[in-house]
C-alpha cells in the first residue's frame, strides 16, 4: 500500500507499507519505507543490513550502458551483448541471485537458445547442499512452522546475528508461536561453530568444535542416534568436545517436539562440503525416528532460492547446467562457474547481479578478465569495471516489481519505492533474447 | 619467521552494509582489508592493532592489517577475515568436483611484516 504525507516544510513524502527487503534470504516483507523523491529516507523495522540496503540504493549517476568503459546507448549495448553471446562456443551465464525470478527465467531462456552454461551463486554458497539434497533428501518446513512449532533450534556453521539479523526475532527464537506461547522461554537454542560468533550470545548451549571437524561431529551424533557405542577419547580428539556433551545434546534432541537445524556455509565451504551437508541432512532424517525434526540451509542472497527454483523449472537441475547439446546436463565441478573459469574454458560470459571479480579465485578472475563478457548491476563493482558491456540497471525491490523466493521457498512479491531512470535487467534481458533469436535465424539461413 | 594458522573468511554485517554502500567505498574496503586474530596470538607474536602481516596460501599471498578479534571470538591458531578481494586471493581454483572452492578453513602461513606494506594493487583497489 502506498500513501503520501508531508514534512514540516511542505515536502511530500511517499510511504510504502510492507515493502520487501531483498538483501538476505529472510526476505522480510514488513518494512515501511519513507520515500523522498528518488531517495528512501527511512526503513521502519529493517535490520542493519536492510537499512544499508534501502538507504544506499539511490539512483547512481552513471550511464545505463558502457561498452569497453565508454558511455553507449542501451540499444548499442544490447546489440553488442547479443553478438558476444551468439558468437561464443562455450558461454557462461552466472549470478542471478540478486534479481527477480522473472529476470532469472529470461536469462535461462537465453542460455537455452545459445546452448551455453547457466550457473548461479548457489554453486559457491549452498551448491554442496543442493548436491546433498539429491542423494539424501530434505526433511523441511516453512519458516512459519519454525516460528509456531520449533522448540529446539540448532544453528550449525551459521552466524545469523551477522548474516540474517532478524532471523532470531522474526522466525526462529523470540516469537511467541501457536504451540510456543512463551516464545523464547519455550525454545532451546544450540549453536555449533568453530568461532564464538556474535550469535553465540543467543545460545543456551554453545559448542565450539575443531575447525574442519564438522563431518566428524555430525557423524558422532548420527552414531548416538543409532545407539552405537563410541570411544570417548577418539570423539574428544576428533571434535574437541567430550562424548558426554554430544550424548547430552542427543538426549535433548530426542526429547524435543519439533527440532530444527539451520546450517550455513560453515559446513558447505569447508573441507567435506557436500559430505558435510549430507551428514546434517542424514542426521535430521535419523532424528525423525524419535520426534519431528527438519533441516534448512540459511540462504544468503535475497533471491538465491528463486534462482534454484527457476533454473530447476527450466532445466530440471538447480545450478551448474550445460545446454550445449540441446538438452540439460548437470555436473557440479564440470559445469559450475568457478571451474569453467578457473580452467580457462568459457569463451564469453554474462554476469547478472553478481561480482565474481571480487569473490572468485584468482585463476577464475584472470580468465574472466581475458574474455568478452556482459555485466548487469545497479552499482559499480570490480566486475562491471572490467566488463565489455556493462549495464547499470534498476534495483529489484526498490525500483522494480517482481517475485523473489524466501529461503524456505515461499514466493514473495516486491513493492518498489520509486522509479529509476535506468532500465531493469528484465527489460534488457528480454531484448537481448529477442536479438539473439534473430541472429541465430540469420546464422542458420547463412549456413 | 612464519607460523601456520587456519583462516576462516566469512560474512560480517559491516561487510554486508559495505556492499550496499558500494564496493569502492570506505566501509567495504576497510572491513574486507583487516585480519582478525585472537588477542593471545597477537601478544605472543608482539603484534599491535594495525600492524601488518603477510598471509601465504598455496595459491596466493596478501598483506593485511591485523586487529584483535572482538568478544574473544577466535581461539588461538584461528584467523578471520571478511569475504572480499583479499580473502579470494588465497582460494584455490580447484573445487574437487563440487563447484565450490574451499573457501573456509584455509591453511595459511603468517609472517609479521616490519612496517606498513600496502601492495600496489591494494592501493589501486581503494582508488
Amino acid at each position: 500500500m502506498v500513501t503520501h504525507t508531508e514534512t514540516s516544510d511542505n515536502q511530500e513524502l511517499k510511504i510504502v507499507k510492507d515493502a520487501t527487503c531483498t538483501f538476505c534470504g529472510c526476505v522480510c516483507d514488513d518494512i515501511d519505507l519513507t520515500v523522498d523523491g528518488n531517495r528512501i529516507v527511512d526503513a521502519k523495522r529493517a535490520c542493519v543490513l536492510g537499512n544499508g540496503w534501502f538507504l544506499n540504493h539511490q539512483v547512481d549517476d552513471r550511464p545505463s550502458c558502457l561498452i569497453e568503459g565508454q558511455a553507449a546507448s542501451v540499444d548499442e549495448g544490447i546489440e553488442r551483448a547479443a553478438r558476444i553471446l551468439t558468437n561464443a562456443k562455450y558461454s557462461l551465464t552466472y549470478g542471478l541471485s540478486d534479481t527477480t525470478s522473472e529476470s532469472q527465467r529470461v536469462a535461462v531462456g537465453i542460455v537455452d537458445w545459445i546452448g551455453g552454461i547457466v550457473d548461479t551463486t548457489t554453486s559457491v554458497c549452498h551448491g554442496p547442499s543442493g548436491m546433498a539434497f539429491q542423494s539424501v533428501g530434505e526433511a523441511t518446513c516453512s519458516l512459519g512452522e519454525v516460528r509456531n512449532r520449533g522448540d529446539m533450534i540448532i544453528f550449525w556453521g551459521s552466524n545469523p546475528a551477522e548474516s540474517h539479523p532478524r532471523h532470531f526475532t522474526k522466525y526462529s527464537l523470540m516469537p511467541k508461536g501457536m504451540f510456543l506461547p512463551n516464545g523464547r522461554k519455550d525454545r532451546t537454542c544450540v549453536i555449533v561453530d568453530v568461532r564464538r560468533t556474535k550469535s553465540a550470545k543467543a545460545a543456551d548451549i554453545f559448542i565450539q568444535i575443531k575447525p574442519r571437524k564438522d563431518f566428524e561431529a555430525l557423524w558422532t551424533l548420527r552414531a548416538l542416534a543409532k545407539g552405537i557405542e563410541l570411544d570417548p577419547d577418539e570423539v574428544e580428539r576428533e571434535t574437541g568436545n567430550p562424548l558426554s556433551l554430544w550424548q547430552d545434546l542427543m538426549e535433548r534432541m530426542k526429547a524435543c517436539k519439533f527440532g530444527v537445524i539451520f546450517f550455513g556455509m560453515g559446513l558447505t565451504m569447508t573441507r567435506g562440503k557436500h559430505a558435510n551437508s549430507e551428514a546434517v541432512l542424514a542426521l535430521t532424517r535419523d532424528m525423525n525416528r524419535y520426534t519431528r525434526f527438519v533441516c534448512k540451509p540459511n540462504r544468503g542472497h535475497g533471491n538465491v532460492t528463486g534462482a534454484d527454483n527457476v533454473v530447476s523449472w527450466r532445466t530440471g537441475y538447480p545450478f551448474g547446467v550445460n545446454m550445449a547439446r540441446g538438452y540439460p546436463r548437470f555436473n557440479p565441478g564440470e559445469y559450475t562457474a568457478a571451474d569453467v573459469l578457473a580452467r580457462g574454458e568459457a569463451d564469453a560470459a554474462m554476469i547478472i547481479a553478481s561480482d565474481p571479480m571480487s569473490n572468485f579465485s584468482q585463476p577464475a578472475r584472470d580468465h574472466l578478465a581475458s574474455i568478452p563478457y556482459i555485466a548487469f548491476d545497479p552499482k559499480e563493482t570490480p566486475t562491471t569495471r572490467a566488463a565489455t558491456v556493462a549495464f547499470t540497471v534498476a534495483t529489484y525491490g526498490i525500483n522494480v516489481p517482481g517475485t523473489v523466493y524466501r529461503m524456505d521457498d515461499v514466493p514473495i512479491p516486491l513493492r518498489p519505492a520509486f522509479e529509476s531512470p535506468h532500465p531493469s535487467d528484465y527489460e534488457i534481458l528480454t531484448r537481448i533474447e529477442q536479438r539473439v533469436k534473430q541472429l541465430l535465424v540469420l546464422c542458420q539461413a547463412a549456413k | 619467521m612464519t607460523e601456520t594458522f587456519i583462516l576462516i573468511p566469512g560474512r560480517t554485517s559491516r561487510q554486508g552494509v559495505g556492499i550496499s554502500e558500494g564496493k569502492f567505498e570506505d566501509t567495504y574496503l576497510n572491513e574486507t582489508q583487516r585480519l582478525q586474530m585472537s588477542a593471545d596470538d597477537m601478544q605472543r607474536l608482539g603484534l599491535a592493532e594495525d600492524n601488518w602481516v603477510r598471509l601465504t596460501s598455496p595459491t596466493g599471498q596478501i598483506e593485511v592489517r591485523v586487529v584483535p578479534a572482538l568478544r574473544n571470538e577466535l581461539p588461538a591458531g584461528l584467523l578471520f577475515i571478511a569475504y572480499g578481494d583479499l580473502s579470494s586471493r588465497l582460494m584455490a581454483g580447484d573445487t574437487h568436483g563440487s563447484g565450490m572452492p574451499t573457501s573456509k578453513g584455509l591453511d595459511v602461513e603468517l609472517s609479521v611484516i616490519d612496517g606498513p606494506a600496502p601492495e600496489a594493487d591494494q592501493v589501486e583497489l581503494a582508488e
